[in-house]
């Protein structure tokens, strides 16, 4: 089984990356950008059976630093 | 006194932490790998160096927070035994939970490497006791994640408690209230991002960071 997490930064955090993305499309004359915040996917390959909670907990212990970013599991059959 | 430096795949300022610790406290430093899953007998102070360990993959300091050694050095820390991390070694203390808060990329997006003025707040602490309360120093910052960031009520906790070691005089990367170096609740663990290894005798430009293995190796020994 495979499942993708998604790891952004909470609401309120500066972003700088996501601020100089939002530059660079100025820049390239895409206009109406009001926003942008970088996060990253992490697409996990796992054993058959493996639990929610374990995912969770690897989200908690490792691939999320929880102080300023938060998490989104999403499992994918087959 | 017995020291040790922990070195990761991709620390490169081990080296000169521990030529610091050495030349100030006329001790060797044991330099311990991030594999060992021990400190040496009697180790009464942990140094934590810069760098780039593991190459900052996933988050700066994450993958060398969850190495084997860090047990070792959570144990250590929890016992009383004075830890120090600079630069990528405090960002690996806040990724290990041994201080709060978190390092991020810097507000201007910009690798920032100069030497920088510093007060310095609280000279109650075992690293800050031979500088005067107040006073100004100067110490080089080479970092590109050194923007310390936590939330509200952790700000102000950490602020009413003294736990402010070390702040930027000036704007340098965006950090919460110019929040340079921060110091454990125990008062045992500090973290700050400019490298006072780098400013311990004057051919370096400066020897301001010398008073803080200084004043260690007062409390320490």
């Amino acid at each position: 089984m495979k499942a993708r997490v998604f790891v952004t930064l909470k609401p309120g955090v500066l972003d700088p990356q996501g601020k100089a993305i939002r530059q660079a499309l100025e820049g390239l004359g895409f206009g109406g950008v009001e926003g942008v915040r970088a996060g990253k996917l992490i697409e996990l390959d796992l054993t058959e059976g493996t639990s929610h909670a374990d995912i969770e907990a690897m989200c908690k212990k490792l691939l999320a630093n929880t102080v300023i970013e938060n998490f989104k599991i999403e499992r994918q059959a087959g | 006194m017995k020291s040790a430096v922990v070195v990761y795949p991709g620390s490169n300022c081990d080296r000169d932490l521990a030529v610091a610790i050495r030349d100030v406290t006329g001790h060797e430093p044991a330099m311990v790998w991030h594999r060992d899953t021990e400190l040496p007998e009697g180790t009464d102070l942990v140094a934590i160096p810069g760098g780039f360990s593991y190459g900052d993959y996933l988050r700066s300091g994450a993958m060398a927070a969850r190495s084997p050694i860090m047990r070792a050095v959570t144990d250590a820390a929890g016992k009383g035994v004075p830890v120090i991390g600079i630069c990528n070694g405090f960002q690996v203390l806040t990724e290990a939970g041994l201080l709060p808060g978190a390092l991020m990329r810097n507000a201007g997006l910009h690798f920032v490497c100069k030497p920088v003025g510093l007060r310095v707040e609280n000279n109650q602490s075992i690293f800050t006791n031979a500088y005067a309360a107040g006073e100004e120093i100067t110490v080089p910052v080479a970092h590109h994640d050194g923007n310390y960031q936590a939330d509200a009520e952790t700000l102000a906790r950490i602020e009413g408690n003294g736990r402010v070691a070390f702040r930027y005089i000036g704007e340098v990367n965006g950090s919460a209230n110019a929040i340079a170096g921060i110091i454990n609740q125990s008062g045992n663990v500090l973290g700050m991002m400019p490298h006072p290894e780098r400013a311990i005798e004057r051919a370096h430009g400066g020897a301001d960071g010398r008073r803080l293995f200084m004043g260690l190796l007062e409390a320490v020994a």
